[in-house]
């Protein structure tokens, strides 16, 4: 730290600076300038991926109009396109994956900051962090040849067995399923809902937490009544900013998804997602219409991660600064 | 009464605890499972030549990806042209000029852009870079991971530079230095570790992206002379081998699996042991 002060005035470049030239404003002010480009370009980039998919889609958009969104045929043979399957195969997927994972994440932030002793959270924290920088390639490799052969033979076949008479778990059992992509989803989206809920947690104060202790009442109580319902906001927050990812997930639940665009009511029964499509077919679109409907599905997509991301933002925004957001990285 | 009251409070503390402990070592389940099954599977397909030589035909044994493992560090190379000058001078802005209201605006933009979905940048660079020039390349493969480098490295260098003391900035100004340089030869020189570990880590994120890498670098089966070309890289190839039916295949996948991990862990820990030497002596 030192090293760098009494490098300055020391510096005969910074020296000769001084007493020959007054500072030049005019360099001074290029540099700003050129700082503020680049963090315009974020702004721009905004825009351009917007616009991008909206020329881009303009074809489909003007032959299906909204339309688009409510059919549920999907044939590039006959080149008609509705998007129907794919929302709902989103949809489905991310939901099955917060009801796996906002549990196990929260009970993992909050072990993190209540509970565990002091030694091991750390450790615990980079375990996580590791589990996040996973690509989600690997985790579809994984999921293909190791999580669904064991889904299929306990999980799946416990849940058929148990609740086989209701439509949602009735039919074959084939192991590409919404379900696994479902479950893929939940371990792809469990280290950030963990880390931000964790942040959130760790942001309400001390003064909480021992008012309720001085009441008498038990770490359990503590954790209830006095840190759970001041982080509720947040906690949700984190949730949203879960489902965001879920939503565009790509790699991992187009490998055990099954990619067959239907609206089954058996979660054993394989689906489709909206980046699953884009990602199985755009290179095989051959029509231009069919090129124009993937990009309106990509924009279908982006619209719906946005709506969530500024959602999850506002909502982290207002309860902690900016920590928990940047935790999300 | 009143005991038995506080045996059930204290019965309900225990079950509520140990749900919590279960639920951590769930999330930190999948961890240990997908890297004993990377090294179970991948470990004995790692040798010389999977670092060496080309991937082989279906049903010739043997083979390599060094091609894909060359193809991800030159995407890498490219992406980091885009990402890391435009990241580390938008980050400066952030922390240096500009007014509060504009600037947690601009936050905000990067957050909601590092929201948005990997498969979305692959449409777009799509559009912007391969049909404009009529194929896939290395340049839109590179282009592509490095726009999605910019928001990222954009908030870790800000974060970073706004840990410098103001006594430093103060200091120089004060000796008559312009802004310029007490920004560039002091704020961001002390926090020059801080920027480097972002951009490593943001480097470590965007080297598993498949998804991006789809429609614009597309993957090649042999070597890249021209980065006007496809060109090949671990995941996507990964990906290639993983969907298809051929046995040898798989075992290479695991391989290139393992080897990509190893590569993103690699640079996570060090990373990471760097912030924590950097943290302990206050900067």
């Amino acid at each position: 730290m030192n090293g760098v002060l009494s490098e300055v005035p020391a510096s005969p470049v910074v020296r000769s600076r001084i007493s020959l030239a007054p500072p030049s404003a005019g360099k001074d002010k290029a540099f700003e300038t050129l700082t503020l480009l680049a963090s315009l370009a974020v702004v721009g980039l905004l825009f351009l991926v917007g616009w991008e998919l909206i020329s881009e889609s303009n074809l489909s958009i003007r032959k299906f109009g909204f339309h688009f969104l409510t059919a549920s045929t999907w044939d590039p043979v006959a080149e008609e396109y509705g998007a129907l399957p794919f929302i709902y195969g989103t949809f489905m997927s991310s939901v099955i994956a917060l009801i796996i994972a906002v549990p196990l994440s929260i009970g993992t932030a909050i072990y993190l900051t209540e509970l565990a002793p002091r030694w091991i959270r750390q450790p615990l924290v980079s375990l996580i962090e590791m589990l996040a920088a996973i690509p989600s390639v690997i985790l579809g490799l994984w999921g293909i040849f190791v999580l669904i052969p064991w889904l299929r033979v306990y999980p799946f076949a416990f849940l058929k067995q148990t609740l086989g008479w209701t439509p949602v778990f009735s039919g074959p059992i084939y192991g590409t399923s919404m379900l696994a992509g479902g479950v893929i989803v939940a371990i792809m989206i469990m280290p950030i809902i963990t880390s931000v809920s964790r942040e959130i947690l760790r942001a309400v104060p001390d003064l909480q937490r021992e008012a309720a202790y001085a009441l008498g009442a038990t770490r359990w109580e503590v954790t209830r009544l006095a840190v759970l319902s001041y982080a509720r906001k947040g906690l949700f927050g984190a949730v949203i900013l879960g489902l965001g990812r879920a939503l565009g997930e790509t790699m991992a639940i187009t490998m055990v998804i099954g990619n067959t665009p239907q609206i089954a009511k058996s979660l054993f029964a394989p689906g489709y997602t909206l980046a699953s499509v884009i990602a199985n077919e755009f290179t095989e679109a051959t029509t231009d219409l069919y090129v124009s409907a993937l990009v309106e599905i990509g924009l279908v997509l982006l619209g719906i991660t946005i709506l969530a991301n500024l959602l999850a933002q506002l909502l982290l925004r207002t309860v902690g600064g900016t920590t928990p957001a940047r935790a999300a990285q | 009464m009143i005991a038995t009251n506080h045996q059930w409070r204290q019965i309900k503390n225990a079950c509520a605890s140990s749900i919590f402990f279960v639920s951590a070592i769930l999330v930190v389940a999948p961890l240990g499972l997908v890297f004993y099954y990377l090294l179970k599977n991948g470990a004995s397909s790692i040798n010389w030549a999977f670092f060496t030589k080309l991937p082989t035909p279906v049903g010739a044994a043997g083979g390599g990806m060094a091609n894909a493992i060359l193809g991800t560090m030159q995407l890498l190379c490219l992406a980091a042209g885009i990402g890391v000058p435009l990241g580390i001078l938008g980050g400066v802005y952030l922390a240096e000029y500009g007014n509060n209201r504009g600037n947690s605006m601009l936050r905000f933009v990067a957050d909601v852009l590092n929201g948005v979905p990997s498969i979305i940048w692959g449409v777009v660079v799509y559009g912007l870079a391969v049909l404009p020039f009529k194929g896939f390349s290395a340049y839109a493969g590179g282009l592509a991971l490095g726009l999605m480098m910019i928001p990222l490295i954009m908030r870790t260098t800000e974060e970073v530079i706004l840990l410098v003391p103001n006594g430093y900035r103060e200091a120089a100004l004060a000796l008559g230095i312009p802004r310029r340089k007490v920004i560039i030869k002091i704020v961001m020189k002390t926090a020059s570790k801080g920027i480097v570990t972002g951009i490593l880590l943001a480097l470590a994120r965007v080297a598993g992206e498949t998804a991006p890498l789809l429609f614009t670098a597309f993957g090649n089966r042999f070597w890249n002379h021209d980065l006007t070309q496809p060109i090949a890289a671990l995941p996507l190839q990964i990906f290639t081998y993983a969907i298809s039916p051929y046995e040898d295949w798989h075992r290479q996948a695991w391989a290139g699996a393992l080897v990509l991990l190893m590569g993103i862990f690699v640079v996570n820990v060090s990373v990471r042991v760097l912030t924590r030497n950097r943290t302990r002596r206050g900067l």
